[in-house]
């Protein structure tokens, strides 16, 4: 890409994303991890209608069912009945609308501060650069997990709370990945060539670098949007995300919990949930990097 | 140097790939031929204790680990009842009026040895004195080592009832009463009345180490504590010089898990012999575990909702029997209890004296709660925190859970309720701060008097304490429960008690919501174990059967004394 | 070598220094601020002077940071506000516990780990590739807490061939010496201390599998990554023309020349490990660090956090600085840069 002259540039850009998709649909696994998350998604949109029953509906007569392919089961509860009789199926549709947005929420939160900083940084003194990678290598350097779960445990447990958490602890990996990418880019001869033209740095990055240093950024965000689904799943599962009654998949879980060696349908079918959304999201992160890779040589 | 060196030698790792698979196979290979598990009994137990003295605190969980293994009091308990049998106090004489106690005590009863302190001296007169002076005087050296307070002398107005300690001698020792309390004896059984060594204390203020006697407890019982760690593990040995005998088994260790599940999952893999606080639904499974035993009795409890009679809209009687009527009770102890509790109607259990079966239960009626809720104003409903503990207990085996049913029968006469819950401790300071609307709560009867449910939980003077989590203070009631405190007569109290259950009736302060059993599970390898009925852990007298084939059992278990080989 | 030494001296303290800053200002978010770093400190008559709040004793933000320092430096991290013990003494009880957990987690990852991701480069592309690939995305995927009781469940529950939790058989009552437990049993002077041994090591297997999920996934990938492209490097295909045979090639040039990297990517595992021994530990019912802190989160046990996030993370901080300069002194191009 290099190789190509600069007036070129803004027709190229669509056709990348062609040839990315060309690679990736060639990646068959990738392909049908991609279906599986867009179910997943289109079922968090259509949560409402999906779900057959208010997940926060109690059938007090039906408490601990079987899911419906057991004998005991019934069919008006697919995957079964938690602790207190309400329809587990329900709960899981309701938590997949859940942890999918809060997610995004995480990952928008995170990427559009942590961007911002790593563009910051490779354009900036050494001063402010040494201060802010300083910062970032002291978020990293704290196991995220312990970092959210102070973070939670000083400013009190819950939703909201819970999300800063885990923006913050995923901003440096944007910041890193921004400012790698940027200082690979910068001191190349089409970006040079821009600065001799006289663009304003805006411009600069928008229309020149942007484009460039998108690979790895998208890889990023994949990345950071299963963490995030994980993070918000495991402190819900401790206990501090997500309060009950709200069908956070990792607090139906920690509802759960108590049960699994007898209702073990309550913490296998919530676990299978996370598990395949966040299976499906790395398989694709992984074939959107072979793809961008095959593209780059 | 060119290379790293550990990459020089290659046999290196194929050698620690063999040590490591080697290892596996290893630790998988179940023969484990010893018997060292044979004196060793396991007790799963639900939480660490706060401290180990039985003065400072007031949870169960905390006296299992200290009072009930390490200390013994004046009179003790009967295993498995209520009644009162001689402890350190062999004998005792109650004047006329009942305000002079005066115990003789046993002699020759030895306290631990420790690697802090060995004992020179037999329990006598001094001891029993430093046990209760340190919680009644406040200038007495001990009174402030430790920022827990006194929480029960202080509950049981001990500071007002007590009028004078008297050494007579030293085996004899008089307790003199400011008036008489008809529940005293039964009250010395308790935990907080243990005795510790006066010794002891003294050799701690000599070496300037005296918050010891709080985390290195030195007493008379059957177990010395040997080592502990916070939230994993306390191992106790036999007391080598029990004055009852030394206990057949050598080794106890309480192993700390906090989650009932694994608690559950540890007694079927057998890693413990014993389980604290099943949940109602590993009591229904245990069919499938045929080496399981479970030791049911109704317990002496009750689990019920306060209402904070100084917040609106709970000021208003009629909103507190609209919720007394809108709570089906039914639902709750079938899923919450799996059955294993009655549904409640009045403060104490039916199992105690004095209960009375005549006062009328509310019966499930949405319709009932919405008229009053529409008399007291609040036709379109109201909202409002439902306060539950995190944590189970034996009254409550899951108060969240039990706070979502209440909140789905809430919402059917128009009342939100929002779920509010706090780390156990700190959830109890708040309630005692009144900074609750409602809240889940509950209460064991310590020493099966009826008056320490009334006294402790609904009298005025527990008001101020914050024990009566209602705030309610009812002046008929309580000179109904005033009068039967102090009366020796039984049936007169009882009858007094029963008037006082109607005014609570009346006036539905709480939702009672039920009445548990208790139980704890064992294995086959467990004898002589009995629940009782305060919900304790006692494991004395307790002994195990050995798994050893007969022609080994004249073989000696090892213990750390021991310094004869094991033979494997 | 000096000026990267150096250099790296000073990104040690820099990040020990805002590491400082940031736990002193957690700690000014309690209710009780620094009160509880004084309490065996200051007599007293001063406390019920001032309270229990140590702005009134020390109202200077600067000052009162230099005092926070200095007793950092003393070992000084308060006492547990729930136990009344002391912070530091309690971080050297449980961490022990983790750092055997997490080594024996990361032992398990690497010997799996590095025969798998070799496997995997000599066979790129065909069907053992794509098998190790998907199956470290399958671990990468696994939320630990699931994987976990999982695994108990089939284990622990139905085949009964593991227990279920805790580090040793409650029946052996090893005394702590160096807080290892395979090496206090192995130290004891027990009769049993070999069973005792067996009985420790029966009890990791199951939550170092847990807890060296992730890490086995991340260091089978990077081993596969750095074999495929040292593989295809001019000194392998020479090797190989000249007649070296495959498993010499491999362990030989090959794997010599992949360890640095993979070496970088094993110390990121540390975070990795650390991160996860907050799960396993409160499953497995594991007495570490990772439960303590957490145990403290739940019964807001304001100074056993702080000393629990400082701890950890000075650790974390402090085993990098460690690889950075073994990196530095293992790696030629490093050592030879002035």
């Amino acid at each position: 890409m290099n190789s190509q002259s600069q007036f070129y540039l803004h027709t190229r850009i669509p056709s990348t994303f062609y040839l990315w998709w060309s690679h990736f649909k060639k990646n068959k696994l990738a392909l049908v991890a991609l279906v599986v998350f867009v179910l997943f998604a289109l079922t968090a949109i259509f949560a409402n209608i999906i779900a057959p029953h208010d997940p926060t509906a109690q059938f007090t007569e039906f408490v601990h069912l079987p899911p419906s392919w057991y004998d005991a089961g019934q069919t008006q509860f697919v995957f079964g009945t938690d602790y207190i009789g309400r329809d587990l199926f329900s709960r899981l549709v309701l938590g997949a609308r859940l942890s999918l947005s809060l997610a995004l929420v995480v990952v928008l939160l995170s990427s559009s501060i942590g961007i911002f900083l790593g563009v910051i940084t490779s354009f900036s003194n050494f001063w402010l650069d040494a201060l802010i990678m300083r910062i970032m290598d002291f978020i990293l350097a704290i196991p995220s997990l312990i970092l959210a779960v102070v973070i939670v445990a000083v400013i009190g447990p819950g939703l909201p709370n819970a999300i800063y958490a885990v923006a913050l602890v995923l901003i440096p990996h944007f910041v890193l990945t921004t400012r790698t990418a940027i200082r690979q880019e910068k001191n190349k001869e089409y970006v040079t060539a821009m600065i001799l033209d006289g663009a304003s740095l805006p411009r600069l990055f928008f229309t020149t670098i942007l484009p460039n240093i998108l690979p790895p950024i998208v890889i990023q965000l994949t990345f950071a949007f299963s963490t995030a689904i994980l993070e918000i799943a495991t402190l819900g599962f401790l206990g501090l995300g997500a309060q009950p009654p709200f069908p956070e998949w990792g607090t139906i879980l920690s509802e759960s919990y108590n049960n699994f060696m007898f209702a073990s349908w309550t913490v296998t079918i919530p676990g299978l949930a996370i598990f395949f959304t966040l299976l499906s999201i790395n398989l694709v992160g992984d074939g959107l990097r072979d793809a961008m890779e095959i593209e780059k040589k | 140097m060119q290379r790293p060196i550990f990459l020089k030698h290659l046999q290196f790792w194929k050698l620690t790939t063999y040590f490591a698979l080697t290892a596996l196979i290893l630790s998988c290979s179940k023969s484990f031929d010893s018997n060292v598990r044979d004196n060793v009994l396991v007790y799963c137990s639900e939480a660490s204790p706060q401290s180990f003295n039985p003065q400072l605190v007031t949870s169960g969980s905390t006296f299992d680990a200290s009072s009930r293994q390490v200390y013994n009091r004046l009179v003790e308990f009967t295993p498995g009842t209520s009644d009162i049998e001689a402890g350190l106090a062999t004998s005792w004489q109650i004047s006329k009026d009942s305000k002079v106690y005066t115990f003789n005590l046993r002699r020759n009863v030895s306290f631990h040895s420790t690697s802090q302190f060995t004992p020179t001296r037999y329990f006598n007169a001094d001891d029993v004195l430093f046990s209760f002076q340190r919680q009644w005087l406040a200038n007495h050296p001990y009174h402030n080592v430790s920022t827990l307070g006194f929480r029960y002398f202080d509950s049981m107005g001990f500071n007002e009832l007590l009028h004078k300690i008297v050494k007579v001698n030293d085996y004899q020792v008089r307790f003199e009463l400011n008036y008489p309390d008809s529940a005293f004896l039964a009250t010395l059984a308790m935990d907080f009345t243990s005795i510790l060594s006066s010794e002891y204390a003294e050799n701690l203020i000599l070496s300037s180490s005296r918050e010891l006697i709080d985390t290195q407890p030195v007493g008379t019982g059957p177990f010395q504590l040997t080592r502990y760690q916070a939230d994993a593990f306390i191992r106790y040995k036999a007391h080598p010089l029990y004055w009852k005998g030394k206990e057949s088994i050598e080794r106890l260790v309480f192993a700390i898990t906090p989650d009932p599940s694994l608690r559950f999952a540890r007694l079927i893999a057998g890693e413990c012999d014993v389980m604290a606080k099943p949940l109602p639904i590993h009591i229904k499974t245990l069919k499938n575990y045929p080496e399981l035993k479970t030791l049911t009795q109704q317990g002496s409890n009750v689990a019920y909702l306060a209402m904070n009679t100084q917040k609106k809209p709970f000021d208003d009687k009629r909103v507190r029997q609209a919720l007394n009527f809108a709570i089906k009770k039914e639902t709750l102890v079938k899923i919450v209890y799996g059955d294993t509790a009655v549904t409640a109607k009045n403060p104490i259990p039916p199992n105690m004296w004095s209960y009375n079966s005549a006062t009328i239960e509310s019966k499930y009626s949405p319709e009932k709660a919405k008229q009053l809720l529409s008399e007291a104003g609040y036709s379109n409903g109201f909202e409002m925190d439902l306060w539950a503990m995190p944590v189970q207990r034996s009254y409550n085996p899951n108060a969240i859970k039990m706070a979502e049913l209440i909140q789905q029968d809430l919402s059917k006469v128009g009342i939100k309720a929002k779920i509010i819950s706090y780390e156990f401790g700190t959830y109890l300071e708040k309630v005692k701060l009144g900074e609750h609307q409602t809240a889940l709560l509950g209460w064991i009867g310590d020493n099966g008097d009826p008056s320490n449910f009334f006294s402790s939980i609904l009298s005025c003077a527990a008001t101020r304490t914050g024990n009566n989590a209602s705030f309610w203070c009812n002046a008929e009631f309580d000179r109904l429960i005033r009068k039967a405190a102090i009366n020796s007569d039984k049936d007169t109290r009882s009858a007094l008690y029963k008037n006082a259950q109607l005014v609570f009736n009346q006036e539905k302060p709480w939702v009672p919501i039920a009445h548990s059993k208790q139980s704890i599970l064992t294995n086959q390898r467990v004898k002589n174990f009995t629940l009782a009925p305060t919900d304790g852990v006692f494991f004395s007298g307790v002994s195990l059967v050995s798994s050893l084939s007969p022609d080994l059992e004249g073989n000696k278990a090892i213990n750390e004394n021991d310094n004869k080989e094991n033979n494997n | 070598m000096f000026y990267s030494i150096s250099k790296q001296g000073i990104n040690f303290l820099a990040s020990f220094f805002v590491l400082t800053l940031f736990t002193f200002a957690l700690a000014n978010f309690f209710p009780e601020k620094l009160a509880f770093l004084y309490a065996n400190q200051i007599d007293q008559s001063l406390m019920a002077n001032h309270g229990t709040n140590y702005d009134l004793v020390e109202p200077n933000l600067f000052n009162s940071y230099l005092f926070y320092l200095q007793q950092l430096f003393d070992g000084n991290l308060g006492i547990s506000s729930v136990r009344g013990t002391s912070v530091f003494s309690e971080f050297f009880t449980y961490f022990p516990a983790t750092l055997e957990l997490s080594i024996v987690a990361l032992l398990f990852a690497i010997f799996l780990g590095v025969p798998l991701g070799i496997l995997a480069a000599r066979h790129k592309n065909q069907w053992q590739d794509k098998s190790v690939v998907s199956s470290t995305l399958i671990g990468y995927s696994m939320p630990i807490f699931w994987w976990a009781m999982l695994l108990v469940l089939f284990f622990s529950l139905w085949l009964g061939v593991s227990p279920v939790a805790s580090r040793i058989g409650f029946e052996y009552d090893i005394s702590p010496v160096t807080g290892f437990m395979l090496v206090d049993t192995l130290l004891s002077d027990q009769p049993y201390s070999l069973e005792a041994f067996k009985s420790a090591l029966h009890h990791i297997v199951l939550p170092s599998v847990v807890l060296g999920t992730v890490p086995l996934a991340i260091i089978t990938r990077s081993t596969r990554s750095s074999m495929i492209s040292i593989l295809n490097e001019d000194y392998i295909i020479s090797a190989k023309a000249r007649g070296l045979s495959p498993v010499t090639v491999l362990w030989k040039h090959a794997l010599r020349n992949a360890a640095l990297p993979l070496l970088t990517i094993i110390g990121l595992q540390v975070s990795t490990l650390i991160t996860g021994s907050l799960i396993t530990e409160s499953i497995f019912a594991w007495p570490g660090a990772g439960k303590w802190l957490l145990e403290a989160v739940y019964r807001r046990d304001f100074p056993v956090i702080h000393g629990a996030i400082l701890a950890i993370a000075s650790f974390v901080i402090l085993t990098h600085f460690i690889l950075d300069l073994l990196m530095t002194y293992l790696d030629p191009k490093l050592r030879r840069k002035k």
